[in-house]
């Protein structure tokens, strides 16, 4: 499989990734050639192997229904790049 | 040209949890922008989530309810996609296997006829938060207190054909969640949310048009409304023979009209995969046993019980099952007066009914107990007081001035049965209108009610009008 | 200091330490003041640390001497440790090798550290790493390469570079570290030191940085097997904050240790020793292997035959659960924000973009694609079956043998720089490690020797939860050779 700059360009605002004109041939090459090592799955017939999504085979455990965290607002938002009356602050949502 | 619409309808249901689906923070509304968002729902580096007990149970708890299959394993996903709502960048979901998989719905529609509705799905995700969108020095303000908050998304088949049926659909949905106790379904408060799909064809077609799919409907009236002008849209679209897009459409409540959101559309492509933070959903016998153990009895059973137990129309019925409160409301005042289950019902769906619309309150919030109604219709059943005197006595109760029988003693509203003091109420009546008594003689019948509205008159409306009717017609012969 | 003879506690391992601090040798604050001088004099030159936390430790090492005092004290107490820089520190900049997180100071503690603070370790710092996790070399570090100790031009291994190197190099008794393909192991065969990756689900991943959550682990790394048994004994255990994390007793590790090697079966996969191996490190592993049937143990040959598809596999999953995993660094609640974004888009396309660097874009490009619309199948659902293949391998093997040995990595430390623009050889030098991963399996790489001064290791794969074994058989090893107690020179 291989990728060429606009579809490194496709992939990269899927990813929300800026990708600078001047580096898109080389992430096409680089991942051109990751997708080929992986091609090496091909060789294998996996026709009704169950896929593996997990390695241990558990359910999954359930929580009681208790408020358990309190309101640590402050200290969170002291990490935070931009807020303003306990809002986080983007540039304008448009919907 | 015949048009035919084809509807599905993707409801949002959030969950009458008291923690968040995959974290311990508190999902109650209204808070402080953020004051109920733990790190969890922040998706800060390093968090994980962990499954709520109770909204695995209620979704089950619905599947059951709508006769769906309950998948003993289900399997939660990430829909990913960058919002600023969105914390993580995904969306906790369930994709390939939900937990709830095929069920029906029943709704009645007001041709008195029913219709079952498909259910394809439905299940369990997260809630994202919400963008505020008053000026921030022309910035958004984002507020995840919602976030995380568990949602059960109910997936209708598209079996339903017009604006109308697509409101019975989601009224009977409503009132299932609610009955449930899995909802509060406080529409204005975004706790009962709808997603239209919505296409048109030609009558007979097999092939169902293009859809377009109208998000943001919180209330039953936007529901028609969008649904009518999207139809009229898309025929009015195709007639002039353009072609309806497929696309996310607003429905704008102001305008009265629905438009474009490509913004958010382009390139949705969600790369769906299990989420390996989760391990999948496996519910065994004994789990979905409780579950339907703690099912209430639900409204359709409620409705055609109430019909065979307390003899009562299909309407009536259907009336007083409208919530589980409702019914329990009625249940309680039949069983407290032990007879006259219509009498009841009367009494509940017109008087009580009147009073609770007239200061906006439900039933639970009623100042008259079942205990302190059926006192009431006690007193017109022994004729302590008739129907016209009991309007005044429950208006009184209403006020909080005590029970019926108290104001009845207060206010001396004691019906009059004795029969000489009636008849000598008639007496002075015959007496003091000579003129009109010659001319009742005289043939005219009709006078009959005048004599008897001045005998009511001067009894202040206590004489027992069935006496009244006797004794007086005994008397004017003459 | 000089009274106490600083050079005699840098040397000592963490059980000799204990030992040291529980009979009243020196306190821990003398103990921890040695190592905060080591990382002072030597960190310049290894870069192994982000950030060293002098201040805390002491007065961690303060808090621990009291608790001695008062009798209260574990066999961790006053012990000095790092961790790697994944692990969320309340209060402390947890940066993940990311100019990303550069300024993030953590909200919270990981449970790894809630649990070691628990035990009464001082915490130096916080080591150096591939950003994200991603890498085999330190490279791909924002704060720049790691030296290997041993050699000041070779990479250290990745992506617990920085833990290995200060374990290497005495600045620290002890580290923790993580491994999804092979990150505790690789970075401790090539630095000369232990390391332990538990199975999955042995240790707590709340407030582990996630890089691919399927194949996560957190473990230790220190001089001997037997530090790893202490360290791990106090990381392992249930967390309820995971969904993942099994619940199941922790064996006492330490008590374990001794158990005899006689009738232990070693399988020796012959898709471990074959093409692609160093021959100098066959060399030496073999020599390894010789002394285990020497200690009683019998070697099985056995086949895991769906070796090589270990690492297509991974370089699906991994970037996949990445691509999803990274898509919280939006600039908006923590972590880099660009200067004055015009949009929405602008905002999170070059917050993005200026705080991850190359590999980790490179490994996010890759899996948006293999879960992306048309590909998902081939590449996404593919990988997860070829990870049952390999999870079956294992599993046959495993009715066989008690453990699997092996190289740990198919050669020494390479150079620094060699192999950091050709993504695809880099990927390769975690040909034997990154199986165990995928099949969520325990394994352990312990020093075997050197080719040339480049140290080798030696690992061992033990069925689920055989983390005891793992560590009683390298135990034993180290208990009849001295390659875990070569110190580099300088050091």
């Amino acid at each position: 499989m291989s990728l060429g700059p606009a579809e490194v360009a496709k992939i990269a605002h899927l990813a929300r990734l800026a990708i600078r004109e001047k580096d898109a041939p080389a992430y096409a090459r680089n991942l051109s050639a990751i997708l080929d090592l992986v091609a090496q799955m091909n060789a294998v017939d996996t026709t009704g192997v169950a896929p593996m999504a997990h390695p241990l085979d558990m359910a999954q455990r359930l929580r009681a229904d208790e408020v358990a965290e309190p309101n640590q607002r402050k200290h969170f938002q002291a990490i935070a790049p931009r807020v303003e009356a306990g809002l986080y602050l983007v540039p304008k949502v448009i919907e | 040209m015949e048009w035919e619409t084809v509807i599905g309808l993707e409801i949002h249901a959030q969950l009458a949890t008291q923690s968040k689906i995959f974290s311990g923070a508190s999902t109650a509304y209204g808070a402080e922008p953020n004051t109920q968002a733990c790190a969890i729902d922040l998706g800060l580096p390093g968090v994980l989530p962990v499954l709520n007990r109770e909204a695995a149970r209620m979704a089950v708890m619905f599947g059951l309810a709508i006769g769906a299959d309950v998948a003993h394993r289900s399997v939660f996903a990430r829909k990913n996609y960058f919002y600023p709502d969105l914390p993580k960048g995904y969306q906790i979901s369930q994709y390939e296997l939900p937990v709830v998989q095929k069920g029906q719905l029943t709704i009645d529609l007001e041709d008195g006829t029913s219709k079952v509705i498909g259910i394809t799905r439905a299940h369990l995700e997260e809630d994202a938060g919400k963008s505020l969108h008053e000026d921030f020095h022309g910035l958004s303000g984002i507020d995840l207190n919602r976030a995380g908050t568990p949602l059960l998304e109910i997936v209708s088949e598209p079996d339903l054909r017009s604006a109308k049926e697509a409101v019975a659909y989601m009224k009977k949905l409503h009132q299932m969640v609610v009955y449930l106790g899995i909802c509060d379904g406080n529409m204005q408060e975004g706790s009962f949310r709808c997603d239209a799909n919505i296409s048109v064809r030609r009558k007979g077609d097999p092939k169902f048009g293009t859809r377009a799919e109208i998000k943001n409907l919180n209330s039953f009236r936007f529901v028609e409304r969008a649904i009518e002008f999207e139809i009229e849209r898309q025929i009015d679209l195709i007639e002039s023979g353009g072609k309806v897009v497929q696309e996310t459409r607003l429905y704008d409540p102001d305008q009265g009209e629905t438009r474009s959101m490509r913004g958010k559309e382009e390139a949705n492509d969600y790369r769906y995969f299990p989420d390996p933070d989760l391990l999948p959903l496996v519910l065994d016998d004994e789990f979905i046993a409780a579950a339907r153990a703690s099912l209430p009895e639900l409204p359709d059973g409620k409705k055609q019980r109430f019909v065979e137990q307390y003899g009562l129309s299909s309407y009536d019925a259907g009336v007083l099952t409208a919530s589980r409160e409702l019914g329990d409301y009625y249940e309680a005042t039949v069983a407290a007066l032990g007879s006259e289950p219509k009498l009841c019902a009367n009494w509940v769906m017109g008087d009580l009914a009147a009073f609770l619309n007239k200061d906006n309150r439900d039933i639970g919030q009623s100042p008259v107990s079942a205990v302190q109604l059926a006192g009431l219709l006690r007193r017109i059943q022994d004729q302590t007081i008739s129907g016209k005197i009991a309007k005044e006595v429950f208006e009184a109760l209403w006020a909080g001035e005590g029970d019926a029988d108290a104001i009845i003693e207060k206010r001396g509203l004691k019906q009059i049965t004795d029969t000489s003091a009636i008849e000598k109420v008639i007496d002075d009546v015959i007496a003091a209108n000579p003129e009109q008594l010659a001319q009742y003689r005289a043939g005219k019948d009709k006078l009959f009610g005048f004599f008897v509205g001045q005998v009511m008159k001067l009894s202040k409306g206590k004489a027992n009008p069935q006496q009244v009717n006797e004794l007086l017609a005994e008397k004017l012969k003459g | 200091m000089n009274s106490s003879s600083p050079t005699a506690m840098h040397d000592k391992t963490i059980a000799q330490l204990s030992a040291s601090l529980a009979a009243g040798e020196f306190s821990s604050e003398e103990l921890t003041r040695v190592f905060l001088a080591r990382i002072e004099q030597f960190n310049p030159g290894l870069n192994a640390f982000i950030t060293v936390t002098a201040e805390p430790a002491l007065a961690q090492a303060r808090a621990a001497d009291q608790r001695r005092r008062q009798g209260e004290a574990g066999p961790l107490a006053g012990v000095p440790i790092a961790h790697k820089d994944i692990f969320c520190t309340n209060g402390v900049r947890t940066s993940c090798g990311s100019r990303m997180l550069d300024r993030f100071i953590a909200p919270y503690d990981a449970t790894v550290v809630e649990k070691l603070n628990a035990a009464g370790v001082v915490m130096l710092g916080k080591t150096n790493m591939d950003e994200f996790a991603m890498g085999s070399s330190n490279e791909t570090s924002f704060y720049g390469p790691v030296r290997n100790p041993w050699d000041l031009d070779a990479v250290p291994g990745g992506s617990s570079g920085g833990s290995a190197a200060a374990v290497a190099a005495r600045l620290t008794p002890g580290a923790t570290g993580t491994d999804t393909g092979g990150s505790i192991r690789q970075p401790a065969a090539l630095c000369g030191i232990t390391g332990i990756k538990p199975t999955y689900g042995r240790v707590s991943r709340w407030g582990m940085i996630a890089y691919a959550s399927s194949l996560d682990q957190g473990g230790p790394m220190a001089r001997t097997a037997e530090d790893c048994a202490l360290l791990l004994g106090a990381m392992a255990g249930f967390d309820p904050r995971d969904s993942t994390s099994v619940d199941r007793p922790v064996p006492d590790y330490v008590a374990l240790l001794d158990q005899p090697l006689a009738g232990l079966k070693i399988g020796l996969p012959k898709e471990y020793f074959g093409e692609g191996l160093d021959s100098e490190v066959a060399r030496v592993v073999e020599a390894a292997i010789a002394e285990y049937r020497k200690l009683g143990a019998e070697t099985v040959d056995i086949s895991l035959p769906n070796s090589q598809l270990a690492i297509p596999a991974y370089y699906v999953i991994a970037p996949a659960e990445c691509s999803s995993n990274l898509a919280r660094f939006d600039g908006v609640r923590y972590g880099h924000r660009c200067e004055n974004p015009k949009d929405l888009l602008d905002l999170y396309t070059r917050s993005r973009a200026e705080g991850f660097g190359a590999e980790v874009t490179r490994r996010i490009l890759v899996g948006t694609f293999a879960l992306s619309a048309g590909y998902y199948d081939a590449y996404y659902l593919k990988a997860q079956q070829i990870r049952r293949l390999i999870s079956d391998d294992f599993r046959r093997a495993f009715a066989q043998v008690d453990v699997i040995a092996g190289p740990t990595s198919p050669t020494v430390a390479f150079n620094i720089g060699e192999k950091v623009d050709d993504p695809i050889t880099m990927y390769l030098s975690d040909i034997y490690t990154i199986a165990v991963n995928l099949a969520g399996l325990p394994g352990l790489s312990l020093p075997v020797g050197f080719v040339g001064q480049r140290p080798v290791g030696l690992q061992l794969i033990g069925n689920y939860f055989a983390e005891d074994r793992l560590l009683n058989v390298a135990h034993r090893y180290q208990q009849v050779t001295d390659w875990h107690q070569r110190v580099p020179a300088g050091f």
